[in-house]
C-alpha cells in the first residue's frame, strides 16, 4: 500500500525538480518516473500474484468516505501499463522534446501530473476520488495535447478534446448522482441486484456509456481522438492511446464489476459497438496519409476489439456461464494490456520517424529502414503484434476472444456470435493491409524526398523505451502461460464464479508456446540457409524493362490503399481534389485525396457552424451601448410588473 | 499401448513426409494437365524439384534497395506453412498437432505468410511489386470472412474448434449435413483458388507484370530465397488442398485406405484445378471481388442452414 502511494507521489512530482535544474531536468524526471514505475509495478505484481488487495479510507473527506482508494486485481492490472508507459514516455522525452518545440518544463510537470492522476484513477473506489482523478487526468492531458500550441491545428485539436472530455465528465457526474443513493456514502462497490434492470439503472448505464465511450473513443464518440493523437507530442500520444483512452474501458469494466446481474442487452450493445468501432476504425485508418492519425484510428479499432471481448464476458455474466466470462473478460483485459504495449511502441517509433523527417505524411517518407534499423525493427514488432499475428501478444488476446465467440454458438446457442468471429476476421485482414501500407511506405523502398534520405537513427533515450515495449510484446506472445494466473485474478474480480476455471488450460495457452518455439527455430534455420552472406548488393531493383525509374514512381501509401479505399467508398466517402488533365499537351496538374472523419468533419463541424451563425443573429441584441442595456432592464421590470399585477 | 503409439508415430512420419516431399509435386501435376489439355507435352511432373535443386545451388542477386525485410517473406512463408501443415488432418487421420482453437492459429498463420510476403515485396521499392502487394491484401480481406464463416459452420456441426475434430469426422454422405457441406466446399473452393493465385483470380504463368498478383510480388527474389518462395507456395497449395479434401473424402474402414484415398484425392484435385485453368480465362481485375463475395455468401448460407 505504502509502495503504491509512494509511487503515485513520485509520479506526481517527477517534473518538479526540473523546474529548478538548469540542465538534466529531463533525466531527473525520467529517473523519478522510473523509480515510480518500479515501485508501482512491484505493488501491482504483488496483488496480481496472489497478495491481498487493500483499501485506503479518506477520513478528511466530507462524506466520511470509507475506501477512497481500493487496489484490487483490476486496479493492479491497469496500473502496470500506466507506469510502464509513463516511465517510457519520461525517458523518451529526454531525447525527443526540447526548447524548439515548446515549453519543456511545463510539459514535464504536467506529464507527471497526468501519470499520477492515471495511477490514482485505476484505484479510485469512491465517487469523489474517481471524479477528481478523472478530471486531473483529463485536464492535464489537455495541457499535454496543447504542447505545440503555436500551430493552429494543435489548438483546434486541443479545444475539441477539452470540450468532448468535459461533456463526458458532465455525463459522469450525472451518472454518479443517480448512483449515489445505492452506494454506501459514495463508495463504489457492489450494487444491489435488480438495479441494472430498473429504469434508473438503464439511465445510469446510458450516461456511463456516454462518459466512458467518449473517453475510450468508441465510434461514433471517437471524433476527438484522431486530431488529438496526431497533434500531441509522440510520448504523449503513446500515453494517451496506451492508457488514457483505456480509462474509458476501465470505467465500463468497473461498471460491469459493480453490477451482479447485468442485463443481456448490455453485452449485446457492447458487441454491436465493438464491431462498429473495430470495422470503421480500421477502414478509416486505411484512408489516412498522416502516420499518427492512422495509428489513432487503429486505437479506435482496438477499443472495438476490447469491447467485443467485454461484450462476450458481460453476456456470460448475464447468463451465468463462467467459461464465457473467463474467455470474454480475459480476452478484453489482456487486449487492454497488449494494446497499450504495442500501440505505445508504435507511437514511440512513429515519433522517432517524425523527429527524423520533420513531418507526418507517409507519402513523403520511404526507405527509412536502412537509416533507422532500430526504429524500423521496433515499428515492425508493433505492427506484427497489432495485426494480431502469431507469435506476438496481439494474437493471444484476439485468440481468447475468438475462442469465446466460437463457444458462443457451439455450446450456448447464440448463433449471432458468429458475427463476432466474422467481424474479427475482417478487422484482422484489413489491419494487415493497413500496417503493410504503413510499414512499407515509411520504412521500405527508396526515400521519396531529400528529407527522408537524410534521416538519422533515433538517440538511445528513444530506443530504450521502444526496446522494452517490444520485448514485453514478445514475452506475452511467447509465454502467455506465465501471465495467465495474474489475468485470472483480474477476471475473477469481474466475474464471480470464474475463480475455479483455469484460464491457461481453458485457452490452451501452453499449446501456443509449445507450437511457437519450434516454428521460430525452423525459421532461424531457414534464415541461416538463405541469408545473403557475401552476395553483392550493387544491382537496382528489377524495373520490368523501364528505362529510368525514380523514387517517386514507387507505390505510395495512398496508392497501396487505393483499391480498398475505393471498394469502401460507400463508408469512407474519400474526397479527391484535382487530378484532371486537359488538352493534348497538358501542363502540370495536381492530385490529392483524403478521407475526412465521418463525425467531426462531416457532421459536427457543419452543425456547429450553423449554430454559430444562428448565434451571430443574437448579437444584434447585444450592441454594447449602455442606454440599450438600460432599456432592456426597464422593459424587463415593466414586464414583470405587468405579470405580477395581472 | 505400444501398438497405438506405433501407429501414431507411423502416421506422424507419413504426415511429415507427405508435407516435406510431396508438396512440390502438385504444381507439377497441374502444369502437366494444363499442357495436355492444350495439346502439348509440357514439362515433366517433377520439374519443380529440379528447379528447387538448381535454385539452391545458385547465387542470389539482391537489389541495393532491399534490407533484411526482403528475406522475411520467403523464410516466414515456409516456416508458417510448415507449422500450419501440422494442424491439418490429411484424409481422416488426425493431425500431428491438435488442440481446441487451432483453427484460428491456422488462419492466422496464412495471414502471417501473407503479411511477410507483402513486406518483402514492398522492400524492393518497385511499383510493380507494390501493385501486386496492394491487390493481394485487398483480395485477402474478402477471402478471410469466407474462410472464417466456413470454420464457424464446421464448428457448429462438430462442436469443436480444432481442425482435426472439425474436418476429421466429416465427409460428403456422412450424415444430415450434406447441403451445408456442399456450400462450404463451394465457398472454400473460391478461397482455394484465390489464396493460391490460380485462374480465374490470378494467373501464375502470365508474362505481363501489370496483371499479376502473387507472381509480381516475388519478381526480385532469386537463388535460395526464390527456392523458398516456390516451396512455400507449393506447401500452401498442399495445405489448402487437404482442407478441401477432408470435406469431400468419405471415411474408409482402414487407416491405410484413408491415406490412399487422400493421395488419389490430391491428384484428382490437381487435375480439376488444371481443367479449370484450361477451361476458363482469368477475370478482369475489378470482377475478382464479386467472385470472392460469392465465396462469403456460400459460407454464410452454410452457417445459416445449420441454424434451421
Amino acid at each position: 500500500m505504502i509502495l503504491y502511494l509512494l509511487a503515485v507521489l513520485l509520479a506526481f512530482t517527477s517534473g518538479i525538480p526540473g523546474l529548478w535544474l538548469r540542465r538534466r531536468g529531463g533525466e531527473a524526471a525520467a529517473v523519478l518516473m522510473g523509480l515510480a514505475a518500479l515501485l508501482g509495478i512491484v505493488a501491482a505484481l504483488r496483488v496480481l500474484l496472489g497478495g491481498a488487495s487493500w483499501v485506503v479510507g479518506l477520513p478528511a473527506l466530507p462524506m466520511s468516505a470509507t475506501g477512497g482508494l481500493a487496489f484490487d486485481a483490476i486496479a493492479a492490472w491497469f496500473a502496470i501499463p500506466v507506469f510502464l508507459l509513463s516511465a517510457g514516455g519520461a525517458l523518451y522525452a529526454v531525447g525527443y522534446w526540447d526548447e524548439r518545440h515548446g515549453n519543456v518544463r511545463l510539459l514535464r510537470v504536467v506529464f507527471g501530473l497526468a501519470a499520477g492522476s492515471l495511477a490514482l484513477l485505476v484505484a479510485a473506489a469512491h465517487v469523489l476520488t474517481f471524479i477528481l482523478a478523472w478530471e486531473g487526468m483529463a485536464v492535464s492531458a489537455f495541457v499535454l495535447v496543447m504542447a505545440e500550441d503555436r500551430q493552429p491545428e494543435t489548438r483546434r485539436a486541443g479545444w475539441i478534446y477539452l470540450i468532448s472530455t468535459h461533456t463526458g465528465t458532465l455525463c459522469l457526474i450525472a451518472a454518479f448522482s443517480l448512483l449515489m443513493p445505492f452506494t454506501g456514502h459514495g463508495r463504489l462497490d457492489l450494487l444491489p441486484a435488480g438495479f441494472a434492470s430498473s429504469s434508473r439503472g438503464t439511465l445510469t448505464f446510458v450516461l456511463f456509456l456516454l462518459a466512458f465511450g467518449l473517453k475510450a473513443g468508441i465510434m461514433p464518440l471517437h471524433f476527438w481522438l484522431p486530431p488529438a493523437h496526431a497533434a500531441a507530442p509522440s510520448h504523449v500520444s503513446a500515453l494517451m492511446s496506451g492508457v488514457l483512452i483505456k480509462m474509458g474501458i476501465l470505467g465500463l469494466i468497473r461498471l460491469v464489476s459493480w453490477v451482479p446481474d447485468p442485463p443481456p442487452w448490455w453485452g449485446g450493445l457492447f458487441l454491436g459497438l465493438g464491431a462498429l468501432s473495430g470495422l470503421l476504425g480500421v477502414a478509416f485508418a486505411l484512408g489516412q496519409h498522416d502516420l499518427k492519425r492512422l495509428l489513432a484510428y487503429h486505437s479506435i479499432e482496438n477499443i472495438g476489439i476490447i469491447l467485443l471481448g467485454l461484450g462476450l464476458g458481460t453476456l456470460g455474466k448475464a447468463a451465468g456461464h463462467p467459461v464465457m466470462m473467463a474467455l470474454g473478460f480475459g480476452g478484453a483485459l489482456l487486449h487492454v494490456l497488449n494494446h497499450s504495449l504495442f500501440k505505445g511502441l508504435l507511437f514511440l517509433s512513429a515519433g522517432a520517424v517524425v523527429r527524423a523527417t520533420g513531418g507526418r505524411n507517409m507519402d513523403r517518407m520511404g526507405g527509412l529502414g536502412r537509416a533507422m534499423p532500430w526504429t524500423s525493427g521496433a515499428f515492425l514488432v508493433g505492427a506484427w503484434a497489432i495485426v494480431g499475428l502469431p507469435p506476438l501478444n496481439g494474437f493471444i488476446s484476439e485468440w481468447m476472444i475468438y475462442l469465446g465467440a466460437f463457444r458462443g454458438f457451439t455450446l450456448f446457442r447464440w448463433p449471432w456470435t458468429a458475427g463476432v468471429v466474422t467481424a474479427l476476421a475482417l478487422i484482422g485482414a484489413l489491419a494487415l493491409a493497413c500496417f503493410a501500407k504503413a510499414f512499407g511506405a515509411v520504412f521500405l523502398g527508396e526515400p521519396r524526398t531529400p528529407t527522408a534520405a537524410r534521416a538519422l537513427e533515433a538517440p538511445l533515450s528513444l530506443r530504450v523505451p521502444m526496446a522494452v515495449l517490444a520485448l514485453a510484446c514478445a514475452f506475452i506472445g511467447l509465454a502467455p502461460v506465465l501471465i495467465a494466473p495474474a489475468l485470472g485474478r483480474a477476471v475473477a474480480v469481474l466475474g464471480p464464479g470464474t475463480a475455479q476455471t483455469d484460464l491457461a488450460r481453458l485457452a490452451h495457452l501452453s499449446s501456443l508456446t509449445a507450437w511457437a518455439t519450434p516454428m521460430l527455430l525452423l525459421a532461424g534455420l531457414l534464415w541461416a540457409w538463405a541469408r545473403p552472406g557475401k552476395a553483392p548488393r550493387d544491382r537496382p531493383t528489377w524495373d520490368c524493362g523501364y528505362a529510368r525509374p525514380g523514387a517517386r514512381m514507387q507505390y505510395t501509401a495512398s496508392s497501396f490503399a487505393q483499391g480498398l479505399v475505393g471498394g469502401l467508398r460507400w463508408i469512407l466517402w474519400p474526397k479527391v481534389h484535382g487530378g484532371r488533365v486537359q488538352g493534348l499537351f497538358p501542363a502540370g496538374a495536381q492530385y490529392g485525396s483524403h478521407v475526412p472523419d465521418p463525425v467531426l468533419d462531416r457532421f459536427a463541424d457543419p452543425l456547429l457552424r450553423l449554430v454559430a451563425r444562428g448565434a451571430a443573429l443574437l448579437r444584434i441584441l447585444q450592441g454594447g451601448q449602455l442606454s440599450v442595456y438600460l432599456l432592456y432592464v426597464l422593459l424587463t421590470l415593466l414586464t414583470l410588473l405587468i405579470w405580477m399585477v395581472a | 499401448m505400444p501398438d497405438a503409439l506405433l501407429t501414431r508415430i507411423l502416421h506422424l512420419l507419413m504426415h511429415l513426409l507427405t508435407v516435406v516431399l510431396l508438396a512440390p509435386l502438385i504444381p507439377g501435376l497441374i502444369t502437366k494437365v494444363k499442357a495436355r489439355m492444350a495439346g502439348r507435352v509440357g514439362p515433366p511432373v517433377f520439374q519443380l524439384y529440379y528447379d528447387l535443386a538448381k535454385l539452391a545451388r545458385k547465387q542470389a542477386v539482391y537489389s541495393r534497395t532491399t534490407t533484411w525485410v526482403f528475406l522475411l517473406g520467403p523464410v516466414g512463408t515456409v516456416a508458417a506453412m510448415l507449422a500450419a501443415s501440422l494442424l491439418v488432418p490429411f484424409g481422416h487421420t488426425p493431425a500431428p498437432v491438435a488442440f481446441e482453437g487451432d483453427v484460428i492459429l491456422f488462419a492466422y498463420l496464412l495471414g502471417l505468410s501473407r503479411f511477410l510476403t507483402v513486406l518483402s515485396a514492398l522492400d524492393t521499392g518497385s511499383s510493380f511489386e507494390g501493385m501486386g502487394a496492394a491487390r493481394e491484401v485487398a483480395f485477402a480481406a474478402l477471402a478471410e470472412p469466407a474462410l472464417f464463416l466456413g470454420f464457424a459452420a464446421l464448428a457448429k456441426v462438430s462442436g469443436s474448434t480444432s481442425l482435426t475434430l472439425m474436418l476429421g469426422s466429416l465427409g460428403v454422405g456422412s450424415g444430415a449435413v450434406t447441403a451445408p457441406l456442399i456450400l462450404i466446399i463451394a465457398g472454400w473452393s473460391i478461397v482455394y483458388l484465390a489464396e493460391n493465385s490460380r485462374i480465374p483470380v490470378d494467373d501464375p504463368t502470365t508474362h505481363l507484370e501489370l496483371t499479376m498478383i502473387h507472381e509480381v510480388m516475388v519478381l526480385d527474389h532469386s537463388g535460395r530465397p526464390f527456392a523458398l518462395v516456390l516451396y512455400g507456395a507449393s506447401l500452401k497449395l498442399l495445405v489448402l488442398s487437404a482442407l478441401l479434401l477432408d470435406l469431400m473424402l468419405p471415411k474408409a474402414a482402414h487407416a491405410w485406405q484413408d491415406w490412399a484415398r487422400f493421395f488419389v484425392g490430391l491428384g484428382g484435385l490437381a487435375g480439376v484445378v488444371g481443367l479449370v485453368e484450361s477451361a476458363t480465362a482469368r477475370f478482369q481485375m475489378t470482377h475478382v471481388p464479386r467472385f470472392l463475395v460469392a465465396g462469403i455468401l456460400a459460407s454464410a448460407f452454410a452457417f445459416l442452414l445449420l441454424l434451421v
